[in-house]
């Protein structure tokens, strides 16, 4: 039996073993049940790991080592954490709005475990292969918004409200550009499937074909997903921790849980939709799947060791006045590629040649542009 | 079966959602309640195969109006007296016209013999509704996208503080 | 399959509902959130006749799009009047702006 096949399999063995003895309809919820199970116990583990590597990364780049505690090179850490959030006590603030206080942790996880029905891990794995996958994705990922504008205001906390306040202008503005550049892929590959999206990219990855498209994608990832230097709804030292400062225990467990597979989930967009997903010689499609998923994460806390704080005015303006009409001139670019029918062999030439244009105006631009002095009469 | 319990809860998530919008005192849980039927009516679009329409309802009622009135709502909050009446004095004047029309249209429905045609859904509904856009919807299509821009930059207009 | 005249009713009920919040909300944003609701209902309606009556012909989800597109637009611009009229009469209740009545 080859390694590829082996997951559709399993599941197939256990199909056919709960019918034998179970109605059919009843076999069929079962197996759907066991496969979202699977996802979310991955999803926990994948967590557990991420926080101990984040940790052990940032603590070699800043030249620590990192947790060492807990058992050998403190690889048991995850679970001291966790063991340690289960049992604080659960304090809900006086002037909280105690319905939207105990809501907005469970509504925060649930987008952020649904991302993964459409994710293909390995050439048949993927839980459902959607035709519209990339608009639900990034459904999904606006969808996350409500929830921390809930936490923020349920809290009763000028601080979280803030923090709320900022996430939602942050997601709201990096929307944009992500639709503009996931836009120029779809274009590229003729279909909104993430499986054909990875099944177009032969022989080259669209990183390569689509490099600007990339670039704007996995920026806005990084601030989708509120991480360093785009952390400013959870900045420490200006509020504290922004819309999750009220939170203990469980319900605090949840936030870092979102935000974890949310971490993880944008990567595993960007190995997608523009590093050739899951393809890969010799190895079997998943383990390629998650070896680059697992670079992606190391670039993601890379920045984080090495990037400063942006202050929320650069944020937004970046957004607006660069990312989003670098998007538009690159869908154009895109379009006019798409619609001229050059021969196969030029089309990625022709990429690189719009890409290049656009990139070189989009620098002039930038060093032109920016300011040297920063602002200082912020309102 | 399993389509009609799922229509059933949808269309609770989607009605009870909107009962709570209208009558919930305070205005926050109004705006979380619309989310919540919107959520119900995309639940139905999925029921009716217009898949790509549901992922739209979330993108851009769940994800883009409804924190848009949340906004609202929490930029003019200190007006909110939870004690202060909601609703005004013709109130059951207003539930009265809701309830006849609503029994007006079901009586309508009920009676309309509707065409229902049995033909089976085409494959490729996304593609022809995409060169729809630009074919045959092409003036209607620019109109709204002109709507857009004027609506933009009329907001940004409006709500500037002078 | 689930009968149309489902769908039509809670259409309905959901357009009847969203009509009750705009008449009796004294709230400007929430006489927004009815309108919303009544939009969806119509979007419903839209999207049913499509699926029931002529699955063949697009018209009933392009119409949809447009319904929401042409929604967004209303939000953003009602919005952005609410927060003017709360900036300068600080108020966004619909019964106290009353200066054009007669």
């Amino acid at each position: 039996m080859d390694l590829e096949s082996i997951f559709p399999r399993l599941q197939e063995i256990i199909a056919q073993w709960l019918s034998s003895f179970l109605p059919g309809w009843l076999a069929e919820l079962l197996v759907i049940l066991m496969v979202v199970l699977a996802i979310v116990l991955m999803m926990v583990v994948v967590v557990m790991v991420l926080t101990l590597l984040e940790r052990k990364i940032l603590g070699r780049l800043q030249d620590r080592i990192g947790p060492n505690r807990v058992g050998p090179y403190g690889v048991i850490q995850p679970v001291a954490d966790t063991l340690k959030l289960l049992f604080k006590e659960d304090i809900v603030p006086e002037k909280a709005d105690k319905l939207l206080h105990l809501l907005a942790p469970i509504i925060i996880v649930v987008p952020a475990l649904m991302v993964w029905a459409v994710m293909p891990f390995g050439k048949k794995l993927v839980a459902a292969d959607l035709n519209i996958a990339v608009l639900y994705v990034i459904a999904l990922g606006s969808v996350t918004s409500i929830a921390i504008l809930m936490a923020g205001w349920g809290s009763g906390n000028k601080y979280s409200l803030l923090g709320g306040f900022r996430a939602v202008a942050q997601l709201f503005s990096y929307e944009v550009p992500m639709g503009l550049a996931v836009l120029s892929v779809v274009m590229a590959a003729g279909s909104m499937s993430l499986q054909s999206i990875v099944k177009a990219q032969s022989p080259l990855p669209f990183a390569f074909v689509q490099p600007i498209a990339f670039l704007i994608y996995f920026i806005c990832g990084v601030a989708e997903v509120n991480r360093s230097p785009f952390d400013l709804p959870e900045a420490e030292s200006e509020i504290i921790a922004g819309y999750h400062i009220e939170y203990t225990g469980v319900k605090f467990a949840m936030f870092f849980l979102a935000e974890y597979i949310n971490t993880f989930a944008v990567s595993a967009m960007v190995v997608t939709l523009f590093l050739g997903g899951w393809k890969g010689p010799i190895l079997p499609s998943y383990v390629w799947f998650f070896i680059k998923v697992a670079i992606v994460v190391y670039v993601f806390f890379w920045l984080r060791a090495s990037f400063p704080r942006l202050r929320i005015d650069q944020l937004l303006n970046f957004a607006w006045k660069f990312l989003v009409p670098l998007g538009m001139v690159n869908l154009l670019v895109t379009g006019i590629v798409v619609k001229l029918n050059v021969p196969v062999w030029l089309t990625v030439p022709a990429y690189w040649a719009g890409n290049f244009v656009i990139g070189v105006i989009a620098l002039y631009l930038l060093t032109r542009f920016t300011p040297k002095k920063t602002p200082v009469s912020l309102r | 079966m399993a389509l009609q319990i799922a229509f059933v809860i949808f269309s609770l998530i989607a009605l009870i959602g909107a009962f709570l919008v209208v009558t919930t005192r305070r205005l926050f849980h109004s705006a979380l309640a619309l989310v919540l039927s919107f959520v119900g009516v995309a639940g139905l679009y999925i029921l009716l195969e217009a898949e790509f329409l549901a992922a739209l309802q979330i993108l851009i009622y769940v994800g883009a109006i409804a924190i848009l009135i949340i906004f609202a709502v929490i930029v003019t909050r200190h007006l909110m007296d939870p004690k202060a009446r909601a609703f005004n004095e013709q109130w059951w004047r207003a539930a009265l016209v809701a309830a006849g029309l609503f029994l007006i249209l079901v009586f309508t429905i009920a009676k309309v013999p509707w065409p229902v045609s049995e033909a089976p859904l085409p494959t490729n509904v996304i593609f022809s509704m995409g060169s729809s856009f630009v074919g045959t919807y092409l003036v209607p299509f620019e109109v709204i996208s002109v709507l857009l821009m004027v609506a933009l930059v009329g907001a940004i207009i409006i709500a500037r503080e002078r | 399959m689930i009968p149309l005249v489902w769908y039509l009713i809670v259409a309905a009920a959901l357009f009847c509902i969203g009509l009750y919040g705009v008449l009796a909300r004294r709230n400007a944003i929430g006489i927004l959130m009815g309108v919303e609701l009544m939009l969806n209902a119509v979007n419903l309606n839209l999207v049913a006749f499509w699926r029931y009556v002529c699955p063949t012909n697009v018209a009933g989800l392009v119409f949809a799009v447009f319904v929401i597109a042409v929604a967004a637009a209303e939000v953003a611009v009602g919005l952005a009047l609410i927060v003017a009229i709360y900036r300068s009469r600080d108020t966004v209740n619909v019964e106290e702006v009353d200066l054009m009545r007669w």
